[in-house]
């Protein structure tokens, strides 16, 4: 599509005599991208429904997953030619006889909401650090890269198990330490992102007219590298997920009897091998989650900065 | 050149100290670490007999001054549970999480680095579709489900592969595919973007114009400029992977460092994990510095820039 970048709109807004201008908004052509973007529209299908069935979990999910029927443990799901299988549990149920698809259900919410959160914390914290770091440059550049460079050597899910467990596992505790141990790709991405802007017009007009540095920083610099910042918002939410997921499996995330996907995967490990489908269910939601929203922030990047595709 | 390397080494080394101040600072997360030791039940003496035995009793930058001093020189102290020096446990379990890594490491490279050629040979075409299929995918997966479900079917339903520990080379296939396979990713999407590069450049038309067949264009010419950022990704994701063998490990039962770890934080036995985020810690500081270095070299405009 020549001319339709969003850079060179100004000769085409000369010439939009028999064309609709709304055609040439960078908003709709970036929609218009969006909708013919495959990867973009799978990945947010699949998180928007992982979202709605987080959020409507009570609704959707047909059993109690905290309730234990011990009679009825292990029932395998319904595809399989076992002839325990049951409509009732349609994807079976573990090994305390609890409903799998209900834990399931409700294990989304765990997943998500813990991405989330840790998510939204190493954002703020890299952000800020990346933003003063690429606008002021100079000493505190080198400062806040250096601490960037420390935070990088420290291995993640060492530390992270290690402060977990001195610390003592739970919700709260594992967002935070996640949180705090992840801001380095925000940080970095950010950094770049704002030596870019800061040499622009826009941002000398803004110190000339004498706004205040706090001012130029949110309202110049941060809108204009807003996309930058979402792009690794989903991966990080993603990176956070399949942390989670690895320290509730090693027995340091979320705790039991909470669904977690990482942990229902660690309760069934001493069962695969006679009911493979105990970590097979988690194990491929959680791989559908995660690649969704990779697939999700990939097709952001592509759309809103095709200069970036790798 | 100089001057960059001695830049670069004190940096180096700033980051090697705080991260020993981090790592140091673990001690207080839990409380009073004597209490953690001696138990809710211990008498006033037992906690005094235990904070003058393990220093606790002196002032904080005392006890991290003498902590980093006897960790400069090789001692990082005893181990709660083990009764034996830290270090000597460590060095036992090096070798064999250094094997893993190198095992993983050379698996991703020959499945990242051919993919990423092939790829930037045709861009677009459904090689090309198909590498970026596998980087995508191998970013979703988690490492340690990867690894269980290699297990059910390699080891268990096929039984081509033995199941865990670390007799045989076939013990350490499944760990490094699942370990590897991680990094591929990022090593696949590099080289494919370096080449696609240095495809465009004159001196690759130069070297086809004078009739070099087309493998030696590859592989001779153009490889070769394109592998340098390769390198130094790799010998940092290297680094990564020793970081995350600690899942990898515990799975297959691997008697390396990440089990060793795991196994201390299992005993809250904390100088032996502080001694395993620091040895892992400097070991990536040290390849990074080293990556770095290689980089100047091949690169002059780095130094300079």
């Amino acid at each position: 599509m020549p001319g339709l970048t969003p850079g060179s709109g100004l000769d085409d807004d000369m010439t939009d005599t028999n064309l609709d201008p709304n055609a040439y908004s960078p908003g709709r052509l970036m929609f218009r991208q969006a909708l013919t973007h495959r990867g973009l529209l799978l990945g947010f299908f699949i998180v928007a429904s992982v979202v709605f069935v987080a959020i409507f979990a009570p609704l959707l999910a047909p059993h109690d997953p905290y309730e234990q029927v011990l009679s009825r443990s292990l029932i395998p799901p319904i595809w399989s030619d076992h002839t325990d299988v049951t409509w009732e549990h349609i994807l079976g149920t573990d090994h305390l006889g609890r409903d799998y698809l209900s834990r399931l259900i409700y294990g989304a919410r765990i997943s998500l909401m813990i991405g989330f959160s840790a998510m939204v914390i190493s954002g703020i914290i890299g952000t800020t650090l990346g933003v003063i770091a690429g606008y002021f440059g100079g000493r505190v550049d080198m400062v806040i890269s250096f601490f960037i460079t420390t935070r990088l050597s420290m291995p993640v899910v060492l530390v992270a198990l290690a402060v977990v467990s001195l610390v003592g596992s739970s919700l709260t505790v594992v967002i935070w330490v996640l949180g705090l141990l992840i801001w380095d790709r925000f940080a970095v991405v950010v950094r770049s992102a704002t030596q870019q802007v800061r040499g622009r017009d826009f941002i000398a007009s803004a110190e000339a007219l004498g706004s205040t540095t706090p001012r130029i920083l949110i309202f110049e610099i941060l809108p204009n590298i807003a996309n930058h910042i979402i792009v690794v918002a989903t991966l990080e939410m993603a990176h956070a997920i399949i942390l989670e997921a690895a320290l509730s499996f090693l027995g340091l995330g979320v705790q039991p009897p909470d669904p977690s996907w990482g942990l229902m995967i660690s309760e069934a490990k001493g069962l695969m091998f006679f009911d493979g489908w105990l970590i097979a269910i988690p194990g491929t939601a959680l791989f559908f989650l995660i690649l969704a929203i990779n697939l999700l922030g990939d097709g952001i990047r592509d759309v809103t900065a095709p200069e970036n595709k790798a | 050149m100089l001057g960059f390397l001695l830049k670069r080494l004190i940096s180096a080394i700033l980051v090697a100290i705080t991260v020993s101040s981090i790592t140091f600072s673990m001690t207080f997360l839990s409380g009073d670490p004597a209490i953690a030791l001696a138990g809710e039940n211990a008498t006033p003496d037992d906690l005094q007999a235990i904070r003058e035995f393990y220093g606790y009793d002196k002032p904080i930058p005392v006890q991290y001054l003498n902590w980093l001093i006897n960790a400069v020189q090789g001692d990082f102290g005893h181990s709660h549970y083990l009764n034996q020096p830290v270090a000597h446990e460590i060095f036992d379990r090096l070798p064999t999480t250094m094997t893993l890594g190198l095992c993983a490491l050379t698996f991703a490279l020959l499945l990242a680095v051919p993919l990423g050629v092939v790829a930037a040979i045709r861009p677009n075409s459904i090689v090309d579709r198909i590498a970026l299929g596998i980087a995508v995918i191998g970013q979703a997966m988690p490492s340690f489900w990867f690894a269980l479900t290699m297990m059910l079917w390699f080891a268990i339903n096929w039984g081509i592969l033995p199941v865990s520990g670390t007799a045989t080379w076939k013990h350490f296939i499944m760990p490094a595919v699942a370990l590897g396979y991680y990094i591929t990713p990022g090593v696949m999407r590099l080289t494919r973007a370096g080449m696609l590069e240095v495809l465009q450049s004159d001196y690759i038309r130069t070297a086809r114009a004078k009739g070099a067949s087309k493998f030696s264009v590859l592989f001779k010419h153009a490889l070769r400029n394109a592998i340098v950022p390769v390198v130094s990704l790799a010998a940092v994701q290297f680094g990564f992977m020793l970081g995350g063998s600690i899942v990898i490990e515990t799975i297959f039962a691997i008697n390396g460092l990440g089990f060793l770890a795991w196994e201390s934080i299992q005993r809250a036995d904390l100088p032996m994990m502080q001694a395993i985020v620091l040895v892992l810690s400097l070991f990536y500081i040290l390849l990074t510095f080293i990556s770095d270095v290689l980089n100047a070299w091949l690169d002059p405009r780095i130094r300079i820039g």
